[in-house]
């Protein structure tokens, strides 16, 4: 969970991702994040997020995604 | 049959009557029946291409979901046995197949679109570089037929397939029930481009007469009418005078040509899809919304989130996040970050993955370099607009002008004039000519047409210009109003007499205003052409 919450620390460092639950629908994160998120998860946790899993709710939490990231670990 | 023509309320009529009799049971079997009979009133031949689209994809869709139950039951049962690794490969093999299989419909439906709709766009490309390198030689124009909502009804049905093979929709096991679902009349010829999970939730239910859903569905359709026959097809003679004739009507003409085809096409294709919602809503199914008062957009890109949503969304979807999140563009998403710094090199996969879908918007709206233009010229406004963002922000900061009601209505003007000047493309007969007739805005000095009575003689009279007036005035009225919900509710709680004077005005409207008359043949709504 430490290495996600740098991921999007880094992304944007004014935001407290241990909290935020409306990332997506509160329009903090918009497509270049979310592309950028992929990208750093994938070279972080081996893991792909593919487009079908590119839904507001795996992205309204630094939770939600970290959840979807370890499906995807169990699934791979 | 198209819904201007004299037949259809007829066929509609029938098709109630019908409806409400049958067992419910059989109700979705007759919108079949009703579905195919309409696209065969249009053009019998029609029917191959549908019929092979609806049989490729079942079949195909069928099989991916076979293969992931066969993967699901072999993994359940060996979840001991296996090791990890040895799982991963029997996925990947298994992944495989199903790609092979998705494959194949994308590329045998996908491909007939694109042999229907541009091989002569094509060969006309080859024969202009073979004059061009001073070639004597010449392809022949092929003579196909283009069949009508083929670009809709093959999104769908490619949108359904992805789904399967995504996992987020389960394959329909019959055949008639998906044939009703590429085929269902109402949205057939000009979308909106539903999605499989959604519409099938009313589609094949039993719908009981409800009073409620048939006077609004019918509200809906006389307010379709209204758009389409009293607004759209009464400006249609003012743009096609202009933009047909483009050396008698040149610099503040060719203003007035790009606001009358804006209005123009607005009232086509929204009257279109709420005739499309309210026979759907007569029938008791639910059709996906298209449209949310796009020209009350602040922006290009808010625009796009309320213009033909559906289309936005599909594109969104099976283009833009397959694209920017494929292995090649995240490896060139951290390179470019890594090179470019991280500002500038997260946009790179953005702007390219957006750039993929508005060529392809470009193309899916028609087979010429206008379109492509057109595509493209979005697509810089866009991302123009993405950079100058911060540019904004200041702006608004420093002069406080974010939340006043002045600046939003400038914001709103400057989206209209914009989308106006972009959809230009789609007028004159080549980009080259587009271009000059920008150019004239600037060059030719004739703004006294706007009030010397030139605009007379764009085929409007007096009359005209007075109903177009008093009907976009009605439109801006309902606009408004939608803004705290639906117009429909609001009259419905309104005393008889409101309601009464207020639908059978409009009926009488549509009746009397109507742009048709002896001799009158009804144009053809624009986006049924794609």
């Amino acid at each position: 969970m430490e290495e996600l919450l740098e991921i999007l620390s880094n992304l944007h460092p004014d935001v407290d991702f241990e909290n935020c639950k409306n990332l997506v629908d509160g329009k903090i994160l918009d497509s270049f994040d979310i592309i950028t998120i992929i990208s750093e998860v994938a070279e972080a946790f081996d893991v792909t997020i593919t487009a079908k899993y590119i839904l507001p709710e795996n992205f309204n939490s630094a939770e939600a995604l970290y959840a979807l990231i370890q499906k995807l670990e169990d699934e791979e | 049959m198209l819904f201007t023509s004299y037949e259809f309320p007829g066929f509609l009529l029938v098709l109630f009557i019908l409806y409400y009799i049958v067992p419910k049971r059989f109700q979705w079997s007759l919108l079949l029946i009703a579905s195919y009979l309409f696209y065969f009133m249009a053009n019998p031949y029609y029917l191959v291409y549908i019929a092979v689209t609806t049989l490729t994809i079942w079949f195909l869709g069928c099989r991916i979901e076979r293969l992931q139950e066969e993967q699901s039951l072999y993994l359940k049962a060996h979840r001991e046995r296996l090791g990890k690794e040895e799982k991963k490969a029997y996925k990947k093999e298994m992944q495989r197949g199903q790609r092979r299989l998705l494959l194949a419909a994308l590329l045998l439906n996908l491909g007939i679109l694109a042999v229907v709709k541009y091989t002569n766009f094509v060969i006309g490309n080859v024969n202009g570089f073979l004059h061009f390198v001073g070639s004597g030689k010449e392809l022949g124009l092929v003579d196909l037929l283009l069949p009508m909502g083929i670009s809709f009804y093959t999104f769908q049905a490619v949108g359904y397939i992805i789904d399967v093979y995504r996992g987020t929709c389960p394959a329909e096991k019959s055949l008639f029930r998906f044939a009703l679902f590429v085929s269902f009349f109402p949205q057939l010829v000009q979308g909106p481009i539903s999605r499989f999970g959604d519409l099938s939730r009313t589609l094949y239910g039993e719908h009981p007469f409800q009073w409620e859903n048939m006077s609004r569905g019918l509200q809906r359709i006389l307010w379709g009418y209204f758009k389409k026959l009293v607004i759209a097809d009464r400006i249609l003679t003012g743009v096609n005078e202009i933009i047909r004739n483009p050396d008698a009507y040149a610099g503040a003409f060719v203003l007035v040509g790009m606001l009358f085809y804006a209005l123009e096409l607005y009232a086509d294709f929204t009257g279109g899809i709420d005739i499309t919602i309210g026979v759907a809503q007569c029938l008791g199914i639910e059709v996906t919304e298209n449209f949310n008062r796009p020209y009350f957009s602040k922006s290009i890109k808010e625009y796009w989130r309320r213009w033909h949503m559906t289309m936005g969304s599909w594109f969104t979807d099976y283009i833009f996040y397959p694209v920017s999140t494929c292995q090649p563009m995240l490896k060139l998403s951290r390179f470019s970050r890594r090179h470019l710094g991280e500002a500038l090199g997260k946009r790179v996969p953005v702007y390219l993955s957006s750039f993929a879908v508005w060529l392809a918007t470009g193309i899916w709206h028609g087979a010429s370099w206008n379109f492509v233009v057109w595509g493209l010229g979005n697509w810089v406004v866009i991302m123009l607009s993405q950079e100058l963002e911060p540019l904004y922000r200041r702006f608004h900061g420093k002069f406080q002008v974010g939340d006043k009601a002045s600046y939003r209505f400038f914001q709103i003007v400057r989206t209209i004039l914009l989308m106006s000047c972009l959809r230009t493309f789609d007028c004159y007969r080549d980009v080259p000519l587009t271009f000059k007739m920008f150019g004239t805005l600037l060059t030719v000095h004739n703004w006294n047409i706007l009030w010397d009575g030139s605009l007379m003689a764009l085929g409007l009279s007096g009359i005209d210009y007075g109903i177009l007036f008093a009907g976009t005035l009605v439109l801006i009225v309902v606009s408004l109003l939608q803004r705290s919900g639906s117009v429909r509710e609001k009259i419905g709680r309104q005393p008889y007499i409101v309601r009464f004077a207020l639908w059978y005005g409009l009926f009488l409207t549509v009746l009397l205003m109507g742009a048709y008359g002896i001799g009158y043949d009804a144009s053809q709504f624009i986006y049924n052409q794609f």
